[in-house]
C-alpha cells in the first residue's frame, strides 16, 4: 500500500515507456462520465489496465457557498447548506443550526431535538440507500438501484409530509423547528421502520454473499486506519479501517447520548468492509429511530431566539456525523447580523483525497468501485 | 421453359430430408435466406422489447408503457429514431475503417445462421463442417470490434476493443473444448462422428437422449462450460467488460451513433441468438421435442393423427407435443385479451386497446392455423428450436438483472484457470467413458 506521506505527485506531461515499449496511457475520466457521481474529473495514468496514479480535478460545481454565507444573515444562509450534500440535506441543516445555536448559546428544546434525530437518521438511511444503489450500479449490478430507490421514496414521502420538500428540505431552524410534527408522524415513521427492515435483508441477499460482488470488493481500495487518520478521512470509510470514531458517540450532540446504539467497525479497510459497515449502519439508524419515536417528549419546538440574530463576537467550530463523515462548520461572528466567515469542512471533499492512495496499483475497474465506495457528492466537494 | 421453372420451384418439396442448400436448389435457398434473416430481425426487435420488459419487472418498474399498448411499438419507435439520427464520424477517426467496422460485425453475426438447423429440412444449407463454420465465422466479429475501437481514435473505445479481443480469444478456447466433447458423443452408436449441425441433432435422435444428459454429469458439465463461455463470447453481463458503461462509457462503440450504432446492437443480439443456437443444437437436442425417446401408445384420430409422413412417429406423446406450438400461440393471444380487459377505460386508450385486441387476435389465429395437420407437422421442429433459444435469451436477461460485473483480471482467471483445465479434463474423461460406454452403462445401472 502507498504511504500518503511519501506519495509523489503525478507527472502527466511526459508518459514513461513501459516494458512492452508502449507509452503509458493518460486518460481523462469525467467530468462527463456515468460513474464519477457528478462532475468529478479524474486524470488517470495507466499502464494497460493498471493504475499508476491519478489526480482529481474538482470545482466544476463550485457555487461559492461559503462566500454567499458572508453576505446573508444567519437565517437566510440556512437553506443554502442544503444544496451542498443534496442527498443528506437534513444532516447539513442540523450541523449548521447547531453551530449557530452554539454561537448564540441557546439549545433546542427536547421535543425539537428528538424530531431532529428522527429526521437526520432517516436522511442517513436515504443517503446510504443512494450510495448502495449507485455503488452497486458502478460495479455492474443494476438491480439494487431500483430496490433502494423504491424504499428511499418512502423516506422522501415522510420529508415531504413534514416540510413540503423532498430533497433540499430546510427542515430545521436555528433554535429548533419551524413546523410541529404533522398528525400521524410517529405512525408513519413506525410503519416505515417495519417496512424497511425486510428490505435491507433483501439488499443484502442480492449482494453480501454474491461471488462476483465478493471478488470485486474484497481487497479493493484498501486503506489503513493510520492513513485514514493522516488524510483526515472520516465516516464509514474510517470505521471500515478499524478506527472506532463516530462523532455521535465521541462528541455527542443533539441528544444522541440518550440513545442506545453501536458503532459498526470493519477490519480490513477494503471496499467490502465499507459495504458491510454501511449495511450495519442501516440497522443502527433504525434502532435510533425506534427509540426516538417511542420517546418523543411533549413541549415547545422552538427555543427563545431573537428575530434578528446578532451573535456575540467570537468563533465556533461544531461538527456532526453526517452520513458521509465528519461535517463541520466554522463560523466567525463579528457581532453583526451576517457571519464574518463561514467555513465548511465537508466529508466528501476530505475523503476524496484518499482516492489516489486507494487506487494506485489497482485496475481501472477498481477506480470506479473506489469512487463509489467513498460515497462522494460533488455538490459538497466543490461547494 | 415454364415447365422447367415449375419443376425447379417444386423440386425442393419433393426431396425429403434435404435442406434447400443440400437439394442444390438456389431458389429455395434464397427463400430460406430471406425467411431466416427476416425472422432474425423480428427476433431482435422482439428481444429488445422483451429485455426491457423483463428487466423492468425484475427491477420493480414497468418498462416501456407509452408507445403502443404495453410499449409493444417501442422497438419500432427506437428503430425510426436511430435511422433518423445524425451519423457522426469523429474528425480524427480513420474514416474508412470506422465505416467498415460495424458491417464486419453484422456480417459475422448473420452469416453463421447459414448452417443453423431449425429442423431436419429447415435450414439454409447443411455443411459437413457446420459447427466449425459457426465457431470460425462468429469469432470473426472480434475483428470488427477491434477495428471499431482502433478507428475511433479515442482512449475509451481502444481499451474496450483490447478488452474484448482478449476476452473473446480466451473464451473461445474453453468454448472449443466443450464443443469437442459434444462432438465426440455423436460418434457413439454409429461409430462415425459428424460436424454437421443437422448430423449432431440426428445423432441425439438416434441415441434417444439430449447430449446434456449423456454420461451424466459429463454432458451437463460441458453444457455448463459452454453456457458460461457463450455469455463471455457475446460480451453480455456479467462479462460485459468491453462495453462496461460505468467504466468505459460505452466501450468500443462509444464514438458510434445512429444507424452504425444500431448495427452493433443488431449484431450483439443476433450473436446471442447464434451462440444459443449452437448450445441448443449441441446439447439440448436442437429441434427435437423434450423426451425424444418416449412415444407412448400408438393412437389414431381420423384426419388428424397420425401425420401424413409414414416415417413419422405415431405415439400419443408425439401428438401432445405436436399440439404445443398452437397451444402456446393461443395462450399468448389469451394473454393479450386478458390485458385488453385490464386496459384503462378511458377514450384516450381506445386505439391502444383495439390494437392490443387485434394483436391478440392475430396471435390466436396463428395458433389456430398451427393446429392444421400439414402446418402442424412442419412447424413443430421450428417451434421447439425457437423455444429453447428463447429460454437462453431469458437466461441472458436474468444474468443481466442479477450479477455484478467481473473485473478484467478475474475474467481472465475464470477463462484460463478454471474453464480451460476443466475443459481439458472433461475432454479426456468423455473420451475414456465413450470408449467404454458399455462399462459406464453397467456402473450407472443402464442410465444414459
Amino acid at each position: 500500500m502507498t504511504d500518503p506521506n511519501t506519495l509523489s505527485p503525478l507527472d502527466l506531461e511526459t508518459p514513461d515507456k513501459t516494458f512492452l515499449d508502449t507509452n503509458e496511457l493518460v486518460i481523462n475520466m469525467g467530468p462527463q462520465h456515468p460513474a464519477t457521481h457528478g462532475v468529478l474529473r479524474v486524470i488517470l495514468r495507466l499502464d494497460g489496465e493498471k493504475v499508476l496514479g491519478l489526480e482529481c480535478v474538482i470545482g466544476y460545481l463550485h457555487r461559492g457557498v461559503e462566500k454567499i454565507g458572508e453576505n446573508r444573515t444567519y437565517t437566510m444562509f440556512n437553506p443554502y447548506v442544503d444544496r451542498m450534500d443534496y442527498v443528506a440535506a437534513v444532516s447539513n441543516g442540523l450541523g449548521y443550526c447547531e453551530t449557530v445555536e452554539k454561537l448564540l448559546s441557546v439549545e433546542a428544546p427536547p421535543r425539537a431535538q428528538y424530531i431532529r434525530v428522527i429526521l437526520t437518521e432517516l436522511n442517513r438511511m436515504a443517503s446510504h440507500q443512494l450510495w448502495l444503489g449507485t455503488h452497486a450500479l458502478d460495479i455492474g449490478a443494476i438491480t439494487p438501484l431500483f430496490y433502494t430507490f423504491r424504499d428511499r421514496e418512502e423516506i422522501l414521502k415522510i420529508f415531504e409530509k413534514y416540510c413540503g420538500a423532498r430533497l433540499t428540505t430546510h427542515a430545521f431552524r436555528i433554535g429548533g423547528l419551524q413546523y410541529e410534527a404533522y398528525d400521524g408522524f410517529e405512525k408513519d415513521v413506525k410503519n416505515f421502520v417495519d417496512f424497511v427492515k425486510p428490505k435491507i435483508d433483501e439488499y443484502e441477499e442480492l449482494l453480501t454473499t454474491n461471488r462476483i460482488w465478493l471478488e470485486r470488493t474484497k481487497g479493493v481500495g484498501v486503506i489503513s486506519g493510520k492513513d485514514c487518520v493522516a488524510l483526515g478521512v472520516t465516516g464509514p470509510v474510517l470505521r471500515a479501517s478499524g478506527v472506532k470514531w463516530d462523532i455521535r458517540k465521541a462528541l455527542p450532540y443533539a441528544n444522541y447520548k440518550n440513545f442506545d446504539f453501536e458503532i459498526p467497525v470493519g477490519q480490513n479497510g477494503d471496499t467490502y468492509d465499507r459495504y458491510i459497515v454501511r449495511m450495519a449502519e442501516f440497522r443502527q439508524s433504525l434502532r435510533i429511530i425506534e427509540q426516538a419515536v417511542e420517546g418523543i417528549p411533549a413541549g415547545p419546538i422552538m427555543a427563545k431566539v431573537p428575530k434578528v440574530m446578532k451573535p456575540p463576537v467570537g468563533e465556533v467550530y461544531h461538527s456532526i456525523e453526517a452520513p458521509k463523515g465528519e461535517l463541520g462548520y466554522f463560523i466567525v461572528s463579528d457581532g453583526s447580523t451576517q457571519p464574518y466567515r463561514v467555513r465548511v469542512r465537508p466529508p466528501s471533499f476530505v475523503n476524496l483525497q484518499a482516492l489516489d492512495v486507494m487506487c494506485r496499483g489497482q485496475l481501472v475497474a477498481d477506480v470506479i468501485a473506489v469512487i463509489g465506495t467513498l460515497d462522494i457528492v460533488l455538490g459538497e466537494v466543490d461547494r | 421453359m415454364n415447365e422447367f421453372l415449375q419443376q425447379y420451384v417444386f423440386s425442393y418439396l419433393d426431396t425429403k430430408g434435404l435442406t434447400p442448400g443440400g437439394a442444390g436448389n438456389i431458389f429455395w435457398a434464397t427463400v430460406y435466406i430471406l425467411l431466416v434473416f427476416g425472422g432474425l430481425s423480428v427476433a431482435v426487435i422482439a428481444m429488445n422489447w422483451l429485455e426491457r420488459k423483463i428487466l423492468a419487472h425484475m427491477q420493480v418498474r414497468l418498462g416501456p408503457m407509452r408507445v403502443g399498448p404495453h410499449g409493444l411499438l417501442q422497438p419500432i419507435a427506437d428503430a425510426i429514431k436511430l435511422l433518423l439520427k445524425e451519423d457522426i464520424i469523429p474528425a480524427e477517426a480513420d474514416k474508412i475503417i470506422f465505416w467498415i467496422a460495424p458491417f464486419i460485425v453484422v456480417l459475422a453475426a448473420f452469416t453463421v445462421f447459414v448452417v443453423v438447423p431449425f429442423g431436419p429440412t429447415h435450414a439454409i444449407t447443411d455443411m459437413n463442417i457446420g459447427i466449425l463454420f459457426m465457431l470460425g465465422v462468429s469469432s470473426l466479429s472480434v475483428l470488427g470490434i477491434v477495428t471499431a475501437g482502433w478507428a475511433s481514435n479515442s482512449h475509451y473505445p481502444l481499451i474496450g476493443a483490447l478488452r474484448s479481443s482478449a476476452q473473446m480469444v480466451s473464451y473461445e478456447v474453453a468454448m472449443g473444448l466443450a464443443v469437442v466433447s459434444a462432438i465426440m458423443m455423436t460418434s457413439l452408436e454409429t461409430g462415425t462422428g459428424t460436424l454437421s449441425m443437422i448430423g449432431i441433432v440426428q445423432a441425439q435422435q438416434a441415441q434417444g437422449v439430449w447430449f446434456v444428459f449423456k454420461f451424466f454429469p459429463l454432458g451437463l458439465i460441458a453444457f455448463g462450460m459452454f453456457a458460461i463461455a457463450m455469455v463471455a463470447e457475446t460480451n453480455r453481463a456479467p462479462f460485459d467488460l468491453p462495453e462496461a458503461e460505468s467504466e468505459l462509457t460505452a466501450g468500443f462503440h462509444t464514438e458510434y451513433s445512429g444507424f452504425r450504432w444500431s448495427l452493433f446492437f443488431l449484431a450483439e443480439y443476433s450473436a446471442m441468438i447464434a451462440v444459443s443456437s449452437i448450445a441448443v443444437t449441441l446439447w439440448l437436442g436442437g429441434w427435437l421435442r423434450p423426451f425424444p425417446g418416449v412415444h407412448g401408445p400408438s393412437i389414431a384420430i381420423p384426419h388428424i393423427w397420425p401425420p401424413a409422413d409414414p416415417a413419422a412417429p405415431t405415439g400419443a406423446l408425439d401428438f401432445v407435443f405436436a399440439l404445443c406450438p398452437g397451444i402456446s400461440f393461443l395462450l399468448l393471444g389469451a394473454m393479450c385479451f386478458y390485458n385488453v380487459q385490464r386496459m384503462p377505460k378511458h377514450p384516450l386508450f381506445k386505439i391502444q386497446t383495439m390494437g392490443l385486441a387485434g394483436f391478440g387476435a392475430v396471435l390466436g389465429l396463428i395458433g389456430l392455423i398451427m393446429f392444421l395437420p400439414p402446418v402442424r407437422d412442419r412447424v413443430e421442429d421450428i417451434f421447439w428450436f425457437s423455444a429453447k433459444v428463447a429460454g437462453f435469451m431469458y437466461l441472458y436477461i436474468w444474468y443481466r438483472g442479477t450479477f455484478p460485473r467481473y473485473r478484467f483480471d478475474q475474467l481472465m482467471k475464470v477463462g484460463w484457470k478454471v474453464l480451460l483445465p476443466t475443459g481439458l479434463a472433461l475432454l479426456i474423461l468423455t473420451a475414456i467413458v465413450g470408449m467404454h460406454a458399455d462399462l459406464w452403462a453397467q456402473i450407472t445401472g443402464g442410465g444414459q
